[in-house]
């Protein structure tokens, strides 16, 4: 091993120093500040002469002129391996919950453990032989890891063709320990443990790329329903501040259909993680019969921690999750808030003095935004498996208002926009997507690719989008013009439109049953509020068709509540059924 | 080994530059001017030994051949029982003509709490105000603010709140206070008797811009060391508006980029950093913060009340001399409602603040000249009676009292099957005529 670079402290502000250096070093590079017996992260950002730029990721007090600063050779590296899934990291994928053992309540500067637990045995089952041909990530063979058959991987780092060695026999290992050798095309013999290193920013994409042509199941109607995501696509919640944004995506993270869920709390509440934390282990994962924890990872860079570790939060949560998907698994990561990770690239850019875009935003904010939502896809292996990753980023725009440089630049790569309106969360319209102006690319793409039940279901929820419009247009006249002013046909057409709002879009996600609502139970929902939407009624006067929905939408609601399985669901369905019929 | 300087090359803003050798970012300094005054100032960046000191008292009157000692430490607080009844500026020292207090020291901007040591916060906070308590109950750990405009009474409300609330410590953080708010809070707590436990930080209008960014971690230090000793603490921060403002000034005079409306990219870290010091540690004490944001042209999408919301757990807004509870909100009250206060109070609540909404819409038709209904006139009669009793920020009752006032104003106003409340709590706790 060649020596490492060294360098001294010449100049800082704020976490930005610069360091002179003596040799050779690389942009992004990690390197280490030794400042009053502490040993503090940062990351090289720009590079010019013998000086370097360099971001400290923890609070700076202290660093003094002189202070000695070694550079790692590595770019800023997320540690891939068995032990990931249950566990909370923060921006730097340090495991704060061995911190907080090692530590105490607060977050000392300088700790840094590894990631990866060094003392669990795994069980490993060896897949490939002696004497096989084998490219980097190239399955080895597996251990199993909570729900998963967690595939230990070739390295990413090896290069070109390698030829298997020796292959552990089955047995229980630690992830340091040897599992392999691989000979490469030069005959280097390289010993190979469970560990896989990764730099976090870029992509880790080993396959061809598919278009994304699934479904990916929420359990939220008014997603599933007429702004669909696919698995391997892209979403994104924007709206104001209680709007219900972290709700959502909790919601998500608990019922969606996936294997894996990565949660990065970018920059908003810690209280919001606690709620995971100490919920999660409780909660049963539907699809599985475990707990919801055991297929979920968390990074959290909470409002308070350091700012410059909060952009790199987001690129380890990605690495992890592409990660899993290399395993030929579907995950998904859900990011809150992508703002609070652009407003740390504004600081670091604002301190580097670049030229200010638009709202002092730098200019590479929308390809850094492109960038990100692109590590999403569906991806085939090379052994015809497939894995996918769906990546959904909420966005907290300055004053609620769309038109901010975060907002559009996510809009311009997403495939599906669900937008939440202060207006819908003020009338406690939950989930706030206001149907009015989100949309999803995917559905048409279901519509080619799904069964009759699905076609079926794409119809009703297409009619029920136009009632939505036409109900909308009619109740802005009539608050215009007073309800005299309005036909009675009209009158009804909005009825319909408030009826399908009220029993379908509209959620709670605090009733037990309301809260998730299986494919199968919508479709059924979907078949009476389609009666409800085709029949052509014909009612006295205004009150009695007011009376009339008021009951229905009533009835309907008390369903949703009722587990399927309850004894007088049927009799209640029924009740509506005829309801429908008999007016 | 204290070494002092005294050539220094350029002031601009609060900034002052000097040429010296061996100094830690963070550090404090103490610049002795030639009249004599004295004032601190820290160290905010170096390059080479090229000093940049961010002075406190601000940099009118510093001249080039001023005095500087740096003191080899950070910004500190004092901290413990001594701190109690007393009032201290932004720099932490004593403005009360006290004696100088000779305690434990600690740095200030600590570290923050990990995230995974936090528990879910259950334990309700009692302010015996009952828009708050009965509709919008607070949480131990919980950071609100009161959204408001300049005018209305939000320090009367912190003050009543703050001396009708069982908090072990209350500490006081005024920025941009005008000295007769700060004598109000001062004459209040003596009279209350709330100043035994508590403890002021004032940076008042007239003092350093600096000094007032200070104020929120001087306040939110000295609380953690009461918290982590077992201690519940409340944290008044008031105005987080003029916290934000300072920030503001002091980026500009630094040439930063300002992102919106002239404040600094970082105004959401910078509030966030401070409003997370909320916390409730597990069989320990903890830290409730209720500030108060003034919206300039009360206009909410401001970047300042803006901010806060994203950060904070729900709002209170404050106005015409009342908490409204439309758009009011305690994100954490389904902690404690119905689980840790009565049973019936979560439905009482909601039917009540419906009612009210009710009433509302029937005032307008009142005013649009509508001829009203039985049932209106019933409303109508509801929205006075509740404004009366439990709207105003005067009435001090405890919770148990508050939803006994909730049910007999219903009796009052209604008939016992007009409230759309569950029969169960009806028969339990209405006060309707058997
Ligand atoms: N689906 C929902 N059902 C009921 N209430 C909700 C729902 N979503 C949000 N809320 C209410 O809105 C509040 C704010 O939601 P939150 O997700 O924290 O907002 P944001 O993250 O957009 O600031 C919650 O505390 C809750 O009271
Ligand atoms: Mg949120």
């Amino acid at each position: 091993m060649d020596e490492k670079t060294k360098g001294i402290i010449i100049a800082a502000q704020g976490n930005l120093v610069t360091v002179r250096f003596d040799g050779t070093i690389r942009q992004n590079e990690v390197v280490f500040v030794k400042t009053g017996g502490q040993s503090l992260k940062g990351e090289v950002i720009e590079i010019n002469g013998n000086e370097a730029k360099v971001q400290i990721f923890e609070p700076t007090d202290g660093i003094r002129y002189g202070d000695e600063v070694v550079f790692e050779k590595d770019l800023l590296s997320v540690e891939l391996g068995p032990g990931l899934l249950k566990r909370v990291f923060d921006g730097l994928q340090n495991p704060l919950e061995d911190i907080a053992e090692a530590a105490g309540y607060f977050l000392k500067r300088g700790i840094y453990l590894p990631p990866l637990p060094r003392n669990i045995k795994w069980q490993w089952n060896p897949t490939a032989k002696v004497g096989d041909v084998v490219y980097r990530a190239y399955f080895l063979g597996w251990v199993p890891e909570e729900n998963i058959k967690h595939q230990i991987m070739v390295p990413f780092n090896f290069i070109g063709k390698g030829v298997v060695k020796s292959i552990a026999a089955p047995g229980e290992y630690t992830v340091e320990q040897e599992i392999a050798t691989i000979e490469d095309e030069k005959g280097n013999v390289r010993s190979v443990n469970m560990i896989n290193m990764w730099p976090a920013k870029f992509a880790l994409r080993f396959g061809e790329r598919l278009l994304p042509t699934e479904q990916l199941v929420t359990s939220q109607r008014i997603i599933d329903g007429p702004f669909p995501v696919a698995k391997g696509g892209t979403f994104c919640t924007p709206g104001p501040f209680g709007a219900g944004k972290t709700v959502l995506q909790h919601q998500i993270s608990k019922h969606a259909t996936t294997q894996i869920v990565i949660i990065v709390a970018c920059g908003e509440r810690a209280g919001e993680v606690v709620e995971i934390l100490r919920e999660f282990p409780h909660l049963d994962d539907p699809q599985t019969g475990k707990k919801l924890m055991d297929r979920t990872c968390i990074i959290c860079n909470t409002s308070s921690m350091p700012v410059a570790a909060r952009e790199s939060s987001i690129y380890m949560g990605v690495a992890i999750a592409e990660y899993y998907r290399q395993m030929g698994i579907d995950c998904l990561l859900l990011a809150d808030s992508t703002s609070r990770w652009a407003q740390a690239l504004r600081e670091m850019s604002g301190r580097l003095e670049e030229i200010p875009g638009e709202e002092a935003f730098p200019a590479y904010l929308a390809s850094r935004i492109s960038e990100l939502y692109e590590r999403a896809g569906v991806i085939k292996l090379y052994n015809g498996e497939q894995g996918s990753l769906t990546i959904g980023g909420s966005v907290s725009p300055a004053g609620g208002n769309f038109e901010e440089p975060v907002t559009l630049s996510t809009l311009a790569v997403v495939g599906c926009f669900l937008g939440l309106s202060r207006q819908r969360s003020d009338a406690r319209r939950f989930p706030a997507i206001d149907p009015l102006i989100s949309w999803s690319k995917y559905g048409e793409r279901f519509a080619a690719h799904g069964d009759e039940t699905m076609k079926t279901r794409l119809k009703i929820i297409e009619k029920a989008q136009k009632m939505i419009i036409e109900s909308d247009e009619i109740g802005k006249k009539m608050s215009v013009v007073g309800e005299e002013g309005i036909s009675i046909d009209d009158i009804v057409t909005y009825l319909k439109g408030e009826f399908y709002d009220a029993v379908y879009l509209q959620q709670n996600a605090y009733d037990k049953v309301d809260t998730a609502t299986s494919m199968d139970r919508q479709n059924e929902q979907l078949g009476i509020i389609s009666k409800v939407l085709d029949k052509n009624f014909k009612f006295d006067d205004r009150e009695k068709a007011r009376n009339y929905f008021l009951d229905l939408t009533d009835k309907i609601i008390q369903l949703n509540y009722l587990p399927r399985e309850a004894s007088i669901y049927g009799e209640k369905k029924q009740e509506i059924l005829n309801m429908i019929e008999g007016e | 080994m204290v070494k002092t300087y005294n050539r220094i090359e350029r002031i601009k803003g609060s900034i002052a530059q000097v040429k010296a050798e061996g100094v830690m970012l963070g550090e404090l300094a103490q610049i002795k001017m030639s009249d004599g005054r004295s004032t601190l100032g820290q160290v905010i960046g170096f390059n080479g030994d090229r000093v940049s000191l961010q002075i406190f008292a601000g940099t009118k009157g510093v001249g080039t051949g001023d005095q500087i000692r740096f003191l080899s430490k950070p910004m500190q607080v004092n901290c413990g029982e001594s701190m109690l009844g007393r009032v201290f500026n932004g720099s932490g020292e004593p403005i009360d003509n006290g004696p100088e207090i000779m305690a434990e020291k600690v740095d200030i901007g600590g570290p923050s709490f990990n995230p995974s040591k936090r528990i879910v916060p259950k334990r309700f906070v009692r302010t015996n105000i009952p828009m708050i308590d009965m509709f919008n109950a607070l949480v131990i750990s919980q950071k609100i603010p009161i959204f408001s405009i300049s005018g209305e009474p939000y320090n009367e409300l912190l003050a009543r709140i703050a001396s009708q609330t069982d908090a072990d410590i209350i500490i006081l953080g005024g920025m941009g206070l005008k000295f007769d708010d700060y004598q109000f809070f001062k004459d209040y707590f003596t009279r209350t008797g709330a100043m035994e436990k508590t403890s002021m930080f004032i940076h008042l209008a007239s003092d350093p811009v600096v000094e007032c960014v200070l104020v929120p971690d001087m306040a939110l230090a000295a609380a953690e060391q009461f918290a982590i000793k077992d201690k519940n603490v409340l944290v008044l921060l008031t105005d987080m508006t003029s916290f934000s403002d300072s920030l503001k000034e002091i980026s500009i005079s630094m040439d930063m980029v300002p992102s919106n409306r002239g404040y600094p990219g970082s105004l959401y870290s910078d509030l966030a950093s401070r409003y997370e010091k909320a916390v409730d540690i597990e069989g320990s004490g903890s830290i409730t913060i209720i500030a108060v944001t003034t919206m300039p042209g009360n206009d909410v999408t401001h970047p300042v009340p803006d901010n806060t919301g994203y950060i904070t757990e729900g709002q209170f807004y404050l106005h015409g001399g009342r908490i409204d509870p439309f758009g009011s909100l305690s994100r954490l009250k389904q902690q404690v409602m119905g689980k840790v206060t009565r049973e019936d109070h979560g439905d009482l609540a909601n039917a009540m603040i419906r009612l009210y909404a009710d009433a509302k819409k029937a005032r307008d038709r009142e005013s649009m000249g509508f001829r009203l209904s039985g049932w209106d006139k019933k409303l109508l009669a509801y929205a006075e009676t509740f404004e009366k009793k439990m709207m105003d920020l005067q009435v001090n009752l405890d919770i148990e009292e508050q939803l006994d006032l909730g049910w007999t104003i219903l009796a009052q106003c209604f008939d016992r099957n007009e409230t759309g409340l569950k029969n169960t709590w009806i028969e339990k706790y209405g006060k309707w005529d058997k």
